[in-house]
Parts: C-alpha cells; sequence; structure tokens
C-alpha cells in the first residue's frame, strides 16, 4: 500500500493557507507533471497546418472524439463544453496512463493520484456542480421535472421524484469512486502478483516455478488490461459527464 | 489505505492542488489551445467542402457550356442542311426552267418544220395540178385537137386528182 501514501516534498510540509495544509506532495508532483505533459502534447498539435502532421494529427483526433461525444450525448448544444469535457478526459487519460509508467526500474516511483478519491471527488463535484449550475441556470425551477419521468401516474410521482432525486444526488459519489475503485484495484492487483513472484523467488526455484512465473506471466497480462483501463475509466468519466449534462441541457 | 488514513492530513492539500492544476489544464489547455484546434479542423473541413463546391460548381458550368455548344451545333448543323436543300431547290428550278425553255424552241422548231413540210407539200401538188394541166392541155389538142381553156382542163384535171 506504499504507493499509494501521499508524502509532502521539498519541506512543504508547513504550507498552509487559513489553516488548511496545502503542502506540496508526491500526489501534487503527478497532477503537475499530468498538467505540464497534457499542455505539452496539445500545444504540439497547434501547428495548425492545412495537411496536418503526426502529432497535430494525433491531437485533432482527440479533439474530434471529444466533440463526437458531445455531439451524440448532448446534440448541437454541447458544443460549448467540448473544452471541459476535453479537459477532464485527457487530464484523467494522462494521470492513469502516468501512473503505470514503469519507473521503478530506474528508481523512481510514479504516483497515481486517480487512486484517490480525495482527487477524483474534487472532479466528480465538479462535474456534478456544472451539471446542477447549467439545469437550474437554463430551466430555473423546471429542472425538477427531471424527477419526474414522462408518463408517470399522479399517484406515483411523490415515490418516483423520491428515487429518481436519490439516484441524482449519488452521481457524483458514483463518478468519483468508480475512477478511484478502478484505479486502485489494478494498482493492488499487480502488486499482489509481484509480491507473489518476489516471495516465491525468495523461497526457492521450485516455488517460483509453481507460483512465481506464472504470476509473472499473469502480471504482464494485467498489465495491458490496466493499460485499457486506464483509458476506459477516462472515458467512462468524460461519458458520464456528457450524459449528465444532457439531462441539464435537455432534461428528457 | 491510505486514501482513508491519510485523508484528515492531506485532503486539503489534494483538493487545493487538484483544483490549482486542473483549473490550469482547463484554461490554459480546453480553453486555450482546444478552441484553436478545433478552429483549425473547422477550417480544413470549410475549405474541403468550398472545394468540392467549386469543382461541382465547375462540372455544371461545363455541362452547361456543353450543352450551349451543341445547341448551338445543332443550330449550325440545321442551318446548313437549309441552305443545301434552299441550294438543291433552286438549282432544280433553274433546271427545270431551262428544260422549258428549250421545249418551247424545240416544239416552235418543229411546228415551223411541219408548217414548212405542209406548204412545200401544197406547192409540190400545185405543180403537179399545173403539170397534169399543161399535159392534159397538150393531150387533148395533139389527139383531139381541140383547143381547152385553161380553166376547164384544170378543173378536170383538179377533179382526176382528187378522185384518183
Amino acid at each position: 500500500m506504499h504507493q499509494f501514501s501521499i508524502q509532502p516534498l521539498f519541506g512543504s510540509e508547513g504550507w498552509s493557507i487559513a489553516g488548511y495544509n496545502i503542502a506540496f506532495t508526491n500526489s501534487t508532483l503527478w497532477m503537475a507533471i499530468a498538467a505540464v505533459t497534457l499542455a505539452f502534447f496539445v500545444a504540439g498539435g497547434m501547428k495548425r497546418q492545412l495537411v496536418p502532421g503526426r502529432w497535430q494529427m494525433a491531437v485533432e483526433s482527440f479533439t474530434g472524439f471529444i466533440d463526437g461525444m458531445l455531439a451524440a450525448n448532448v446534440g448541437p448544444g454541447g458544443k460549448k463544453y467540448v473544452p471541459y469535457i476535453f479537459s477532464l478526459f485527457m487530464f484523467i487519460l494522462f494521470a492513469n496512463f502516468l501512473g503505470l509508467l514503469p519507473l521503478g526500474v530506474i528508481g523512481l516511483h510514479a504516483f497515481t493520484f486517480t487512486s484517490h478519491f480525495s482527487a477524483t471527488g474534487v472532479l466528480a463535484v465538479l462535474s456534478f456542480a456544472i451539471v446542477l449550475i447549467v439545469g437550474f441556470a437554463k430551466h430555473k425551477l423546471h429542472f425538477f421535472s427531471l424527477f419526474v419521468p414522462h408518463g408517470t401516474p399522479v399517484i406515483m410521482i411523490p415515490l418516483i421524484f423520491c428515487v429518481e432525486l436519490i439516484s441524482f444526488l449519488v452521481r457524483p459519489f458514483s463518478l468519483g469512486l468508480r475512477l478511484f475503485v478502478a484505479m486502485m484495484a489494478g494498482h493492488v492487483l499487480l502488486e499482489v502478483l509481484s509480491s507473489f513472484v518476489i516471495s516465491s523467488g525468495n523461497a526457492g526455484i521450485g516455488l517460483f516455478a509453481i507460483a512465481g512465473l506464472p504470476s509473472f506471466i499473469l502480471m504482464v497480462g494485467i498489465c495491458a488490461l490496466e493499460l485499457l483501463v486506464a483509458g476506459i475509466q477516462a472515458y467512462v468519466f468524460a461519458l458520464l459527464t456528457c450524459v449528465y449534462l444532457n439531462d441539464a441541457e435537455n432534461l428528457h | 489505505m491510505p486514501q482513508i488514513a491519510q485523508l484528515a492530513a492531506t485532503y486539503s492539500s489534494q483538493i487545493f492542488w487538484m483544483l490549482i492544476f486542473f483549473g490550469f489544464t482547463f484554461f490554459v489547455v480546453g480553453r486555450g489551445m482546444v478552441p484553436k484546434v478545433m478552429d483549425t479542423v473547422a477550417q480544413r473541413d470549410k475549405q474541403i467542402a468550398d472545394d468540392l463546391a467549386a469543382a461541382e460548381r465547375a462540372r455544371a458550368q461545363a455541362d452547361a457550356e456543353e450543352e450551349a455548344w451543341r445547341t448551338r451545333e445543332n443550330a449550325n448543323r440545321a442551318e446548313a442542311q437549309a441552305l443545301i436543300a434552299e441550294a438543291r431547290a433552286k438549282a432544280a428550278a433553274v433546271t427545270t426552267e431551262r428544260l422549258a425553255t428549250a421545249q418551247v424552241a424545240i416544239d416552235a422548231t418543229l411546228a415551223e418544220a411541219e408548217t414548212r413540210i405542209s406548204e412545200a407539200r401544197r406547192s409540190a401538188a400545185a405543180e403537179i395540178e399545173d403539170v397534169a394541166a399543161d399535159a392534159t392541155r397538150d393531150i387533148v389538142s395533139r389527139i383531139a385537137g381541140l383547143t381547152l381553156d385553161d380553166g376547164a382542163v384544170r378543173s378536170a384535171v383538179k377533179e382526176n386528182l382528187v378522185h384518183g
């Protein structure tokens, strides 16, 4: 579990604003790396050539992907959310991939800040807040009609309203927890398997052949799976935000 | 599980820096760079659409020009046909006229010739009559010793010539 522990860096543990600690931790460092890498990546695609090069093509395919996702889920009104959804998707994607970098082989330790719900929760609350703000700004109190689907019998309205309200309020939690759980589970799984490899190797060649080697082969496969999960979780986060934004933008 | 064990000590730092760096990502990358990238894509799409539209327009124009050329060509051909037909008709008319003139001349010549022939026949008949009358008077004077007057001999000869 050591890989998930947060440690202040550069002697910053005393930093605070209004009594709240804002130490520059290893988690903060990887947020910074993700943000800077992403900015570098997108800046490389801003050559604005008529015939794009490889890098520009890569960046444009990402913006086109987000644009298409919003167009499909929200409709023409979704165009204005492209900067937010793009930032969200790419930031999470870069965080997940950077956290999977095998930097241990050169003595550094990658840190996956998306495996902390205190970090994913911020993004989830941000998305939820945007949905609320857009919904109430656009539809005023009519936004509450979201909780009463069309064709609900009058007698069922109070019950349905409560059910829908609860499912609505659970969204930020499910959004933040899903990402945190998926990232953490993958890292824990890899850690457990790698501990099998190491301890069986220490115990003797026979045990290594029976337990260590299959575990190692499994790890290789699970590493590929983790790369997939890193992409899928970023996609799911962005997609669900799009779906929620659709509720706010168009009601039902 | 450090996520929970360290929560009280680290939540403010996590939230603060998350907002800082996600805010940086959103404002610098999302708001600053992404619209320009999308703008480039939109510009390219627009250019492609414009080029396609221009090509389509050019094709339509070429079609229209070809159509106009065809119409003109057809008109020219029809005009040429008309000219040929007219020339042919004119030539035919001229030929007919010339034939008619020639026919008239031939007819006139024929008629004249026939008149001449009939005149010659008549004068020949008159001469025969004279000769016959002279011969008759000679014969009568020699055989019968009669001197007949010219008128009687001539009417008798004429009567004989007519009745054979």
